[in-house]
């Protein structure tokens, strides 16, 4: 495929990601203003950091001085996720997405960004890229907005914007899980552990980030014990 | 908020965030030959997906309800073949009609 084809699949493909950014970056516009940031400082956390988990726990630090340590700690844990990601993306990365391109594109790796991008047989430059525009517009745009505007939209479009972003989720795991059992059985593992998180007292208290990433690798290690790859010998694209 | 403090707290909040992410995205160049890696990794897409579908979703919109209905229907389009971006908008517009009825009856 051409790379004006790749990046023209990617811009369509981040469609629905960057509507589902905007109405959550929205959200997150009307938090920082209500803890008393500036439109442009909701804005710029917004263009320099790209991550929903992370931009919450953040800007409640930010308010008060001398945190500068919690900082990074919160950060690396919240955000340890995105290592994953980023080492899965490498494996299929082609051959022209290398060098200057990784430490670019690797800017975009977004839980979103990464999940569409890992559907696809292979990742290029053209198609990274494209595929990151329209959510990081979304997110800058939505932050501005709800730090700006506050809550404009009706809440019953709010609402059914909120489920659009999860629909593409469901969208790149079903087809998968009903072809390939080791799939289903693994997703569904992670599903009970994500709940156990989510409901049992005391591990609920845990940050969002930090839970799906302690329950996306345990899942995927449980995945991989059980249902192993079969092996590869030779590498047919070299 | 005073500036000196914001952007600092932004370096540190921005630079932490981007070189988790860049630098193993750029310093992992070959393929990783490990079978137990490669199925780790083989995973990991769908299992963070999962972990961050559910049950988060079912309280992203207005009422549970609808945001199962809207799953659902977005399951059921995903697997009859459609792609991300419909199943996408066929999820919110069945939040959207379930919420409308929801509100109707009450």
């Amino acid at each position: 495929m051409s790379a004006v084809n790749d990046f023209k699949k990617g811009l369509k493909l981040g469609v629905p990601i960057g509507l589902g950014y905007l109405s959550v970056s929205f959200t997150f516009g009307i938090m920082a203003s209500d803890l008393g940031l500036y439109w442009w400082q909701a804005l710029l956390i917004s263009m320099t950091n790209l991550t929903s988990a992370g931009q919450l726990a953040g800007v409640k630090l930010m308010i008060s001085p001398g945190h500068y340590i919690d900082m990074l700690i919160s950060q690396l844990t919240i955000n340890m996720r995105y290592s994953f990601m980023a080492i899965s993306l490498s494996q299929k990365a082609d051959s022209k997405l290398k060098g200057i391109y990784r430490w670019l594109l690797g800017f975009v790796i977004t839980d979103e960004i990464f999940a569409v991008a890992s559907a696809e047989e292979r990742v290029t430059r053209s198609l990274m890229t494209g595929l990151a525009i329209v959510p990081y517009i979304g997110w800058a745009m939505g932050t501005l907005l709800g730090a700006v505007l506050g809550n404009i939209l009706p809440g019953i479009i709010m609402s059914a914007l909120c489920i659009g972003i999860y629909g593409m989720f469901v969208a790149i795991i079903s087809p998968r899980a009903v072809k390939e059992k080791p799939i289903l059985i693994t997703v569904i593992t992670a599903v009970a552990l994500s709940c156990l998180f989510y409901y049992l007292p005391g591990l609920s208290s845990l940050s969002s980030g930090i839970s799906v990433s302690i329950c996306a690798v345990v899942s995927a290690i449980i995945g991989a014990l059980l249902f192993p790859l079969p092996d590869v010998k030779e590498e047919n694209n070299g | 908020m005073d500036n000196t403090l914001f952007f600092t707290y932004l370096i540190i909040m921005a630079g932490t965030t981007y070189l988790i992410r860049a630098v193993p995205f750029s310093l992992i160049k070959g393929k990783i030959k490990n079978r137990f890696v490669q199925s780790f990794l083989y995973y990991i897409p769908f299992t963070v997906l999962a972990c961050m579908t559910l049950p988060s979703a079912l309280y992203a919109t207005d009422s549970i309800l609808s945001a199962a209905v809207g799953l659902l229907a977005g399951m059921i389009a995903a697997i009859l073949g459609r792609g991300l971006l419909t199943v996408s908008i066929i999820s919110c517009v069945f939040v959207f009609i379930t919420e409308l009825i929801m509100n109707f009856i009450k």
